[in-house]
């Protein structure tokens, strides 16, 4: 385990931290795209150059920004007065906290089980990429445009402005 | 530790205080931002399982941390989208107070 491993893990968590738990809601935007970065660097940091920037592009270039211009349009940055957790908040820390603590635990109970030691660095170009989602993967492809696309369309559609109609 | 079981830990705590966030905070856009980070710890999984791996030359946790990336944005689109058309109709965003169903 490298430092650079334990430099990035603690930011990615620290981000994600603070995205949860900060007061202000475009503060949580803010540091959201902080724990995205961090696991960009991560996803860099094990090799896989283009799952990487995608991450960039998408998550960092795309999603906060998504996320920044919802909060503005619902003036989701005012503090409501009676809080800025749910009523039964304790019950939800409880969940994550029993979560956190199978995953763990299947985790360090399994080392054995897992592949052990630094394997060789793949190397993986774009071309490769390009040439597996082109060939093998061009079925789920296709699937994820026509994804995307009715999802885009159906998002304009959903947020769109109802006119008042004509009586 | 292996390298391998420092990022699934990694993992299992973004996608623990993902979890927390989306289920404690009222904002639904908070609760969004939860459902994001728990989307990508699991990202986080497949491209460790894709790096030490047997065959990592097969490129199949690659290709699964792709299309998982691409479907979590068309979520994020939609999530918003909805987002907003909710205020617009309840005047808040806030998750306590949208107790019904009927508009």
């Amino acid at each position: 385990m490298s430092l650079i491993f334990y430099v990035l893990a603690a930011l990615s968590v620290a981000g994600a931290l603070a995205a949860v738990l900060l007061k202000n809601t475009v503060h949580c935007a803010l540091a959201l795209t902080v724990a995205f970065a961090g696991l960009a660097l991560l996803f860099l940091q094990l090799d896989a150059q283009f799952a990487g920037f995608a991450q960039i592009l998408v998550y960092i270039g795309a999603v906060a920004i998504l996320v920044v211009f919802a909060i503005l349009l619902t003036r989701g940055s005012e503090t409501p007065k009676d809080g800025v957790y749910s009523r039964n908040w304790p019950v939800g820390l409880v969940i994550a906290a029993c979560v956190f603590a199978v995953l763990g635990w299947a985790v360090l109970h399994s080392m054995s089980a897992l592949p052990q030691g630094t394997s060789a660095v793949p190397v993986v170009t774009v071309l490769d990429i390009g040439n597996a989602l082109m060939g093998r993967y061009v079925l789920p492809l296709e699937i994820v445009a026509l994804l995307l696309t009715a999802a885009l369309i159906g998002a304009v559609i959903v947020a769109m402005h109802e006119k008042e109609r004509p009586k | 530790m292996t390298p391998l079981a420092g990022y699934l830990l990694v993992a299992a705590l973004l996608f623990s205080i993902g979890l927390a966030g989306a289920l404690t905070r009222r904002n639904a856009i908070l609760v969004l931002i939860g459902i994001e980070l728990m989307l990508n710890a699991a990202n986080l999984n497949l491209i460790a399982f894709w790096r030490y791996g047997p065959h990592p030359e097969a490129l199949t946790g690659m290709m699964f941390a792709i299309f998982s990336i691409a479907v979590a944005a068309a979520e994020a689109a939609v999530g918003l989208g909805l987002v907003i058309s909710i205020h617009r109709h309840a005047h808040t965003t806030d998750l306590d107070a949208m107790n019904r169903m009927k508009g």
